[in-house]
Order: structure tokens, then C-alpha cells, then sequence
């Protein structure tokens, strides 16, 4: 045999062993299976061990709480069938489902609530999310390690149907935080005897309408229906294929093409696209989150309010959701984003929200001039968003608009995780930040401005608003509270304690093959309560 | 015609094993660029080449918009003559033609920087192994070696991460890694270099080795020098490129060829301009640098192929 | 037999010189090797070249390990802080909050036991678990993209060579020199707008069942650049050995053009696409961290993007330890490979 051929062969042998890869996928896409663009990667099928909305997705079909949403995301009851508050507020009593089962056929117990509330808390599980259970009594100290009996903590079994929650202080929003995935049951008779590996696909078991069957990391998560789910001869979906994926365009151009049923984010640049070329198919609705800029008030000039209000003023929030983003976000003149529970509909809004663009514009100036800033001694500003398209945008728009105050401004963008360690750090003078409610009730929003508060990037301080806080904390009178805390929003929006831009829009885009998606405020559509037509 | 395949490819070909030409070394270039003149495809590119970089630095001073200032009547205009916007605006109603420009001028900045420290260590490291010989330059050579084997976006993206949004260094950095075969062909050609009678006789008058490196050896670097540069330059524009894909792109406002490509990518259907322009640059930018190349090395190396 | 590896400089070395594994230079030293055991040279040339790259793996690890821990910011850091409690808890689970150099050293112990750690980012799956998940997909549309390059690359090449200076060679070119400076993150949206979208040909994205509709795109985008190298380098070599005297000869003989290129000029042609198998693995990760993400295909070179965007410091090092080793024993193959099929080589 001649050289070259041979080693022609040898080439082919070489490729040949790149293809050594077995059979792959199963690809069970049956007709009944909705594909969803979930946008990250699952990080894990624990609910101890999540944090992000996309997860929340998955695990939210797979397990159910004591409470679960209702299609508009009302909390309404899940595991346990109904329960019992007592008069001062602290003590809720449940009464679990009598054919509550794990996928395995074994009951769901209040022994398994009480066992997933305590691994929630315990500090070496490292529960990302376990504050948001901290109205539990003695939640927030057994996590912090001040107490170590994990039986002290305010939940109990009185039998195998029935558990008690006793709470620190009276929660008015504490049934909606049920609903979140911290409070959902793991299976004990699994975890006591597989602490490992319970987790595997093969192993896991749970107890929502859903059961996960497979999961190719970077690729999707596919479930199937939970045969002994209460209500399992009414699901209609068959099961889920959350694709993993963060490239919204390509998503898009597979949603085109009929690959995707739902997609959970899309190009904001594709919106007039989408309602000229596929009308109705783009769910765009106000959602429960702001996004703002947050001020270091630790560091002149930003520690003057009159800085700080000037600033503010100049933002022209009218432009930047129709026009710089495209998708129309609402601007935003107050704190609290509009529609939360237990909150007066008019919520407090900046004094200067109705003023013309104009005029503000002349007054920013003035309070500029007047704090020492003016064209001689221009203000430099270093404005930092973590790196995202349209945090780009709305930074180079909001930078344009600052330039005629004199102000400079530099853009520095970094990856979201060197962002949020230096926002921690208060290493910044202006950022971009945002927040999503976790639950319905304005204390969310409220207590990022509290002193003392981890998010409280900005480190703004206030005395007055920390006691009107700590005064609702202990109010009964739902009505009242509202007031209080409406009377702390104003306080901050007075002292321009940080900049609000504009209120958070969901964007899903649904193909008209999925019925019974229903939009609301906090964007969590469950797909027991969907069909697929084809 | 004969375009290049591969930088390494390319030039270890045409200079690594090349005994040196005896006779004065400046007859060597002066043919080459005689020759290079004979290229159709060289010379046009060589024109092309010339007028992007002219626009890019002179352009900019000659338009109604800059780079950064919104226009906020004009957001995500297509191209008209009446607005003055000729290549459109971008979602922030900035001006597409002054942002290609500037563009332009930043991924050619980034090129240079990047190629220029990579010739710089290249040299030194490639002279000095082949000046010493021996067991350090066995040592020297098999750590080129070893570095060739290294997954080098890998270690771009960890740099990435490590500086931050500093992309002047970022470049300065990729330079650092981009060495190799600069080093190597220097190396080859100081070899057969050192063996001639000026070294010795420097050598023999008492001179040291680096001043020996630096006066007789780098001046007779000057082809080899000149082609890498041309097909490093487009080569860095594409790993900017890639970069910027990722999101690691020049920090806003300033922007890059290849950041205005990436986002353009993403609209393409809708507002095709944006893509349209700085593509038709960046292409353009690449193909002249790539036949400037190719005939430079033709030129330089006569075989006939 | 004996595999003694070509001189330094000289023909043979010269074309070896576009491996990127460690040859030319350092044959002085390998050469030697192999003289003295040779019963099985070929196994220790093989294990000396495998054992010299542990220290560079040692070196690349802690260069990694060290410029990840420098980089700002950390795995738990995120939208919503954590308090810092939580973050203690979880710095304490995954052992961060040791001394560096107590952590470099555990992390060395237990590579030495092949394990590659937990990952952050995905905390059902071990590193090494998600290698071996992701890696028959990169492999896969990686392979399959090779041999097109190779077969398309090779076929493109001769023709250029044989109609040299003609329409045919500089439409090739033309064709090929864009597969080289259009980005492939743009070809890839533009294919899947074209074919996927508007013709609703392929399937868009996705692995599906891993059949042939999802195959095409993805590896077609990866093999564009690749094509183009292998073309380029095919006609220079072809073009070169079509002058050589042998070449000459059998002309001369009257045997027939298509005889001369396909039975004599081909083979030795080849040679130097041969060597650039070596350096693939490299080139095939930068573009499969582009085909992978646009595609949505779940192999590995996503996760070192995320991995690193994440500060997943387990993932990162496990996915260079992976490639490194993949490039290292890849440039080994075909350095045996090509001792064994060269002639020249082998008689020596």
C-alpha cells in the first residue's frame, strides 16, 4: 500500500474516533408534549437548591406546597386541602390531602413538610433562597447557626395529615409564600435512605402533576404526567420539554419555525416584528418588578439629595420603554411597582412626575448649579449595568440624557456576577439594579431602602423610614399597614433614595396551539391548568 | 493567486527553512516588492486597504453625527440621504455610519496593538533561542512547543474575565499568546544567521549578545516581519469578533467592528442595515489584509505554486 | 521498525512543523528515546510524550486555578444578594472558605483520584458526570464536521491545483476565502433564517434524534472554516507536487492527467492534511462554542463560557484539563500515525 493512501486511511481512522458517541436522546417528542424556550440551565431538581424563575418553572410542575397558584397565580390550596389561622396571626394549621402521594405511591406526610422545612433551614444545606421562610419562628436564627436544634423551629406535625406553622410575628402575604418553591415537601423515605443521589432522574420522586423523566444538562429537562397525582385525569398536557437555552434570537427563529410552543423572553427588537407577522401571539403585561438605579450615598457627591434628585429629574423615563427598548415597559415615578396586595391602589409617586420634560430639565440644572456642578466644574459620573442588551440601551440613553446637565458620564459594564459582588461592596457610583416580587405584598420593594438591608446597595439611610417600617412589621390592620408603609415610600421618593425607571413588562410569546395561558402579575403560568390544540 | 491557509502554514513554509539569501539583504526586499507589484490582486487590496483605514481615521471629521449622541428624532432609522443619516441609526438612534468608522478605527487599534506586542516578544524570544543555541534553545523551543498545545480561547476568556472590560489590555494580553510562530521563524532564520562572517566578527570584537541580536539580526527580519503583521491583523479582528459575540465587546459608547456585527447579527430581518454596513467593512477589511498577504508572501518566497 | 522522528529542518520536518504538538525542535531529545528500548518504541515514545505533558497540565491548572480566584467576583454572588449567613453556609459547604492554598492543594489530591469535583452551576451533576454527558455530542457534530472539511476540502483543493490561475480555482478561492472571514456566529443565523425559517427545510435547532436534519447545519457552519484551511493547503501541496520530477516523469511516460493526479500525485499531496487533524481539537472548540449555543446543541463547549461567566471554578478547570488532554493525546495520534505511514520516516 502506497504511503499517501495509507496515511489518507490513518486520517479517516483519526476523524473515525471522534464519532465514537453512542446513541443518544431519546427523542420522545410526542405530539401532546409542550416545548418551552426556559431560557439558563436548570441548576438543580432540589428546591432547596434553586434560585432562579426559569427553575422555578420546572420545579413547579414536578412539586406542589401547601398552597399552589391558581392560573392568575393566586395562591389557592395544593397538598393541603384547607387550613386553619389563629386569631393573633401566628399559628397556621393544615390539614393535608388524604390522597396526597409521592410519584412512588408513598403518602405526602406533614413528616415530610416539617423534614424539608427543617433541611431548608439548616445551615448545611446552604439554601439559597431559605430567607424568604424566615417569618417562620426561629427560621431565621437556625440558619444563621445563633440556634443549632433544628426542632426548634416553628413547624410540627400533630399527625400524619395535619401540621402546624407557628410564625415569628403576623405575615399578611405568608399563604403566598407557601406557594414558593422553599416551601415545597422533599421526600424523607428517599432522602434518609439515598442522601446523594435521591436527586438522579431514575431516583427522584415528587409530588406535584408532573414527574421529571429525563434531563440532558445544557440541553432540557423533559417531564411526564404524575400517574398518582390527585388530579391527574385532568391534566391535558402530557408533559414539558423545558429547552435550555439563552440565545433568544435563535429560540426565536425555532419558535418560527414551529419547534417552541412558548417562549419565556424574547428580542425586544422583534416585538413590531411579532405584532405585525404573528398578531396575539406576544404577551407583553405589566409585571410585578422594577428596575432601577441605585446610588452610592456613601461616596460625595451622591451622599447630596439634591444631586441625586437632579439626576433623576433629567431621566426621561417616557422615552426609554417605547422608544430605546421598544416593548413599551411603563415609566416608573414611585418605589412600588403598581398592583401589590395589601397596598393603596394610588401608591406614592415622585412630586415631579407630572412636571413637563422641559422644565425639569431647567430645574435639574438650577439644583445642579446650586450643589456646585455646572459647566466649569462638570459632574462625573461612572454609570455601571451588568452586561445585557438592553441594560446597554437604557445606560446609553440615560447618559445622553444627563450630558446636557454637564454632567460626564462614563459606561462600564461587567458580567453579572463581578456586577453584583461590587454593587455588594459598594464599589460604584451609580448602577443598575432591578427586583422581581417574591411575593405579594410592597414590604418586598420596601425593604430594599431599609439600613441594614444586604440589597441596599446604595447604603441610604434613613431613620424615619426604618421605624415606619418596623411599625408595620406589627400591624394586624392590613388597611393601616398600608398606609404606614405608603407614608415610607414617599419619604424615600422625596429624598431621590435611589432612581426608578421604569416597571417590568413579562414577555412571553405563546403560540395560539396553547390554550388556557393566562397573564398576570407575576408571570408564573402553570401547565396543569394549559392545553395543546393542534 | 494563492491565499493562505493558515498564518503557521504560511509562513513556516515560505521562511523556516530557507537558507538566507547571500549577497546584500536589501536586494531581497526590493525584488519582493517588485514582484508584489505584479500582483493585480495585492495592489487592489493594497488601495482598499488604504482607503478603510483613511476613512476610519478621517472620517469621522467629515460627518454631521457622532458615534455616541442619540438622535432622538431618528431611533432605528433606515438609510436616507435627507436625514443625513447614510447608513441608518441603531436603537439608541445613534448615527451607523460614524459608529462603523469608529468602529473600525478601534478593531484596527486592538489588531495593531495585539500584533505589534506579539512581534515584539516573538522576536526577542525566536533571536534569542537561536543566538544561544544549545541546550537553552532545545528548552526554549519545547516550551513554544508546549504552548502550541494550549486551548487558546480558553485562555483569551479567562484573560477576559481576569482584566475585565479593558480590552486595550485584553489585546495587549492576546499579543502575549500570539508570539509563537514569530518566535519560531526567527528563530530558524537567526540560525542560519549566526553562522555568517559579520556576527563573527562582531562577536570577535567584544561585542554582547543582545546588541548583536538587536543591530545584525532584527533589521534581516523585516519580510517575515511584515507578513506576519498582515495576517495576524485579521486574524485578531476575528477573535475581537468572537469575543464580542460572547459579550465581551468594547466598553459603550465606544464600539468595534465586530460588536456592531454581533448586534446586527441579531436583527437582520428587521433592520438589516445594521448589519449590512459594518459586514460589508469588516469583509472587505479582511479580504484586502488577506491578499496583501498572500502576495507579500509570494513575493517574498518565489517558489513557483 | 523504528519510529524515529524526521530531522530537525529538511522536507519531512518542515511540513511537520504545522503539528501543533511538540516535534521539530525537540526531536534532538525524542530521538534518542525510542534507539534505546527498541522492542516497543513506539509504546515509549508514546508514554514519554504523555508523561512530559503533566507539567504542563500541572502548570496550565494552577495558572487557571489562580486567575479564577483572582478574577472578580464569585460563584454566589447574583441578583439578589444572599445574606450572608446563607453565603457562609454555602462558602463552608464547597470548602471556599479555606486558604487558597489549601483549597489548590485538595483540588490537586483529588485530581490525582481522576475526580474533577462538584460543579456550582449545576448541582445534580458532577463535573466529570457532565463531560461525559456533553461529550458524544461535541464529539459527534465535531467528527462529522472533520470529514466534510476533509472530503470538501481535499476535492476543492485539487481542483483549484489542477485548473490553477483559472474561473474554476478563483471561484473556489472565492467561495472558500469567505468560509474564512465571515464570522461563523453570523453564517449560522443567516443558514437557519434560510432553511430552517423561510424554507422550512431543516429543523432550526435542537438535537431531536440526533438524525441527519439536525446534523447538516451545525456542521456545516463548523466545517466552513476548516474547508477553507484544507482547500488552501491542498492546492499549495498538490500544486507542488505536480511539478515535482516524478510527476514529470509519468507525464512524460503519456500516462493520462486524471491517472497522473489520482494515482500518483494525490497520495503524497496529502501528507500535509494529514497533520492538520493535530491541531483540530483546538480549532474545533472556538467554533463549538458558537454552533453549540446558536444550534442549542448540549455539548461541552458551552460550558466553559457559562462555567467561567459563572465563576463555576470546577467546571472551568475541569473543561481546559479535558481539552488539554483531548489535544495533547489528538497531536500524539497523529504523530504515530504519521511515523508509521511515512516511509521516509520509517526506514530512516
Amino acid at each position: 500500500m502506497t504511503i499517501a493512501l495509507r496515511s489518507f486511511a490513518g486520517a479517516l481512522a483519526l476523524s473515525a474516533i471522534f464519532l465514537t458517541g453512542t446513541a443518544l436522546d431519546s427523542g420522545r417528542a410526542e405530539a401532546a408534549d409542550m416545548v418551552v424556550y426556559n431560557g439558563g440551565d436548570v441548576t438543580s431538581l432540589d428546591p432547596h437548591k434553586l434560585s432562579g424563575d426559569w427553575e422555578d418553572r420546572v420545579a413547579g410542575d414536578i412539586y406542589e406546597g401547601l398552597m399552589t397558584e391558581d392560573p392568575k397565580a393566586k395562591p389557592v390550596a395544593g397538598q393541603a386541602e384547607s387550613h386553619e389561622i389563629s386569631d393573633d396571626g401566628l399559628t397556621y394549621t393544615f390539614h393535608l390531602r388524604e390522597d396526597a402521594r409521592w410519584s412512588d405511591g408513598e403518602p405526602v406526610t406533614a413528616e415530610d413538610f416539617v423534614y424539608a422545612f427543617r433541611r431548608l433551614q439548616a445551615p448545611k444545606t446552604a439554601a439559597q433562597y431559605a430567607y424568604l421562610q424566615y417569618p417562620i419562628k426561629n427560621a431565621e436564627a437556625i440558619n444563621t447557626g445563633k440556634i443549632e436544634d433544628l426542632s426548634q423551629l416553628g413547624v410540627r406535625a400533630i399527625d400524619d395529615k395535619t401540621l402546624e406553622i407557628t410564625l415569628e410575628r403576623p405575615t399578611p402575604y405568608f399563604l403566598g409564600a407557601l406557594t414558593h418553591y422553599t416551601a415545597y415537601p422533599v421526600p424523607k423515605h428517599l432522602i434518609e435512605t439515598n442522601p446523594d443521589d435521591w436527586v438522579q432522574i431514575g431516583t427522584i420522586v415528587t409530588n406535584g402533576p408532573y414527574k421529571p423523566v429525563e434531563w440532558v444538562p445544557g440541553s432540557h429537562v423533559l417531564t411526564a404526567k404524575n400517574e398518582e397525582w390527585y388530579g391527574v385525569d385532568d391534566l391535558q398536557i402530557d408533559g414539558v420539554r423545558f429547552l435550555s437555552m439563552e440565545d433568544n434570537s435563535a429560540g426565536f427563529k425555532r419558535y418560527r419555525a414551529g419547534e417552541i410552543d412558548w417562549m419565556t423572553d424574547f428580542p425586544k427588537d422583534q416585538f413590531a416584528f411579532i405584532e405585525e407577522n404573528l398578531p396575539g401571539q406576544a404577551h407583553v403585561v405589566p409585571f410585578a418588578g422594577l428596575y432601577y438605579y441605585v446610588f452610592n450615598t456613601s461616596k460625595p457627591p451622591f451622599d447630596n439629595a439634591d444631586v441625586r434628585k437632579a439626576l433623576s429629574m433629567a431621566v426621561n423615563r417616557q422615552v426609554i420603554g417605547p422608544q430605546v427598548l421598544g416593548t413599551g415597559e411603563p415609566p416608573a415615578y414611585g418605589w412600588v411597582p403598581p398592583g401589590m396586595a395589601n397596598y393603596p391602589e394610588d401608591g406614592a409617586r415622585v412630586e415631579w412626575a407630572d412636571m413637563p420634560y422641559g422644565e425639569r430639565v431647567e430645574e435639574a440644572k438650577t439644583l445642579l448649579s446650586e450643589a456646585g456642578y455646572g459647566p466649569d466644574n462638570p459632574l462625573n459620573v461612572v454609570l455601571r449595568y451588568n452586561t445585557n442588551e438592553n441594560h446597554k440601551r437604557a445606560a446609553v440613553a440615560v447618559a445622553a440624557m444627563w450630558k446636557p446637565l454637564g454632567v460626564n458620564v462614563e459606561l462600564n459594564n461587567a458580567e453579572v456576577k463581578v456586577h453584583y459582588a461590587d454593587l455588594r461592596a459598594g464599589d460604584f457610583e451609580t448602577a443598575r439594579a432591578g427586583w422581581l416580587a417574591d411575593y405579594n405584598d410592597p414590604i418586598n420593594f420596601l425593604d430594599l431602602l431599609k439600613s441594614g438591608v444586604e440589597m441596599n446597595y446604595g447604603r441610604w439611610s434613613n431613620e424615619t423610614y426604618n421605624k415606619l417600617l418596623d411599625q408595620a412589621s406589627s400591624m394586624q390592620d392590613l388597611e393601616e399597614r398600608g398606609k404606614v408603609l405608603k407614608e415610607a415610600e414617599q419619604i424615600a421618593l422625596d429624598d431621590s433614595a435611589a432612581l426608578p425607571i421604569y416597571y417590568y413588562l413579562s414577555e412571553n410569546i405563546v403560540s395560539p396551539k396553547v390554550k388556557g395561558f393566562e397573564d398576570n402579575v407575576f408571570d408564573k403560568h402553570r401547565t396543569r391548568y394549559m392545553s395543546l390544540e393542534e | 493567486m494563492t491565499l493562505y491557509a493558515g498564518k503557521r502554514e504560511a509562513l513556516e513554509d515560505a521562511f523556516l527553512d530557507r537558507e538566507m539569501p547571500r549577497g546584500k539583504p536589501r536586494s531581497l526586499t526590493r525584488d519582493a516588492m517588485r514582484r508584489l507589484r505584479a500582483n493585480k490582486a495585492a495592489v487592489v487590496s493594497l488601495f482598499v486597504l488604504a482607503f478603510i483605514v483613511l476613512a476610519a481615521i478621517f472620517g469621522p471629521f467629515f460627518i454631521p453625527y457622532d458615534y455616541e449622541t442619540p438622535d432622538w428624532s431618528a431611533f432605528r432609522a433606515p438609510p436616507s440621504i435627507e436625514s443625513g443619516h447614510y447608513f441608518g441609526t441603531d436603537q439608541n438612534g445613534r448615527d451607523l455610519l460614524a459608529r462603523t468608522l469608529y468602529g473600525t478605527r478601534i478593531s484596527l487599534t486592538v489588531a495593531l496593538i495585539a500584533t505589534t506586542v506579539s512581534v515584539i516578544v516573538g522576536v526577542l524570544y525566536g533571536a534569542t533561542s537561536g543566538f544561544l543555541g544549545g541546550r537553552i534553545d532545545q528548552a526554549m523551543m519545547r516550551f513554544v512547543d508546549v504552548m502550541y498545545a494550549l486551548p487558546y480561547i480558553l485562555f483569551v476568556i479567562l484573560l477576559m474575565v481576569m482584566f475585565g472590560r479593558n480590552v486595550f489590555l485584553l489585546f495587549a494580553a492576546i499579543g502575549l499568546l500570539e508570539w509563537l510562530t514569530m518566535a519560531r521563524i526567527v528563530r530558524g532564520q537567526t540560525l542560519s544567521l549566526k553562522e555568517r562572517e559579520f556576527i563573527e566578527a562582531a562577536r570577535a570584537s567584544g561585542v554582547s549578545t543582545f546588541p548583536i541580536i538587536l543591530r545584525h539580526i532584527v533589521p534581516n527580519l523585516v519580510g517575515p516581519v511584515v507578513i506576519y503583521a498582515t495576517l495576524t491583523v485579521p486574524e485578531i479582528v476575528i477573535t475581537e469578533s468572537f469575543l464580542s459575540y460572547l459579550g465581551f465587546g468594547v466598553q459603550e459608547p465606544l464600539t468595534s467592528l465586530g460588536t456592531l456585527i454581533a448586534e446586527g447579527t441579531d436583527v437582520l430581518e428587521v433592520m438589516p442595515w445594521l448589519l449590512l454596513f459594518p459586514g460589508a467593512v469588516l469583509v472587505s477589511l479582511l479580504l484586502s489584509l488577506a491578499f496583501i498577504g498572500d502576495g507579500l508572501r509570494d513575493a517574498f518566497d518565489p517558489k513557483d505554486r | 521498525m523504528t519510529i524515529d522522528l524526521p530531522p530537525c529542518g529538511g522536507d519531512a520536518g518542515r511540513q511537520r512543523g504545522v503539528l501543533a504538538g511538540a516535534n521539530v525542535s525537540s526531536c534532538g531529545t525524542l530521538r534518542r528515546y525510542p534507539r534505546r528500548h527498541r522492542k516497543h518504541p513506539m509504546l515509549r515514545y508514546a508514554t514519554f510524550r504523555l508523561l512530559s505533558t503533566i507539567p504542563v497540565l500541572l502548570i496550565a491548572i494552577t495558572a487557571c486555578f489562580f486567575i479564577l480566584r483572582l478574577a472578580p467576583g464569585g460563584p454566589f454572588d447574583q441578583e439578589r444578594a444572599l445574606p450572608p449567613a446563607v453565603l457562609a453556609n454555602l462558602r463552608a459547604y464547597y470548602h471556599l472558605d479555606d486558604t487558597l492554598i489549601v483549597q489548590y492543594l485538595r483540588y490537586l489530591g483529588r485530581l490525582a483520584q481522576f475526580d474533577l469535583g462538584p460543579s456550582f452551576t449545576t448541582k445534580d451533576f458532577t463535573v466529570a458526570q457532565q463531560i461525559a454527558i456533553g461529550l458524544p455530542y461535541t464529539l459527534i457534530v465535531g467528527g462529522s464536521a472533520f470529514l466534510l472539511a476533509m472530503v470538501a476540502g481535499v476535492i476543492s483543493g485539487v481542483c483549484g491545483a489542477l485548473y490553477q490561475n483559472r474561473w474554476a480555482d478563483y471561484g473556489i478561492a472565492a467561495v472558500v476565502i469567505t468560509g474564512l472571514v465571515v464570522p461563523n456566529f453570523l453564517v449560522a443565523p443567516i443558514l437557519q433564517l434560510i432553511f430552517g425559517v423561510k424554507l422550512d427545510w431543516l429543523p432550526v435547532g435542537g438535537w431531536g434524534d440526533g438524525s441527519l436534519p439536525y446534523l447538516i447545519m451545525p456542521v456545516i457552519v463548523l466545517a466552513l472554516p476548516h474547508i477553507a484551511r484544507i482547500s488552501r493547503l491542498m492546492r499549495g501541496s498538490m500544486i507542488e507536487t505536480l511539478n515535482a520530477n516524478f510527476i514529470k516523469t509519468a507525464t512524460a511516460k503519456g500516462i493520462g492527467r486524471r491517472r497522473t493526479v489520482i494515482g500518483h500525485a494525490l497520495r503524497p499531496a496529502l501528507t500535509p492534511v494529514v497533520s492538520y487533524l493535530g491541531p483540530a481539537a483546538g480549532y474545533l472548540l472556538t467554533g463549538s462554542i458558537v454552533v453549540e449555543q446558536i444550534f442549542g446543541i448540549p455539548g461541552i463547549g458551552r460550558y466553559f463560557i457559562n462555567a467561567a461567566l459563572n465563576r463555576d471554578y470546577g467546571m472551568v478547570l475541569g473543561t481546559v484539563i479535558f481539552y488539554m488532554v483531548l489535544i495533547v493525546v489528538l497531536n500524539l495520534l497523529v504523530d504515530l500515525a504519521y511515523a508509521w505511514l511515512d516511509p521516509k520516516v520509517r526506514t530512516r
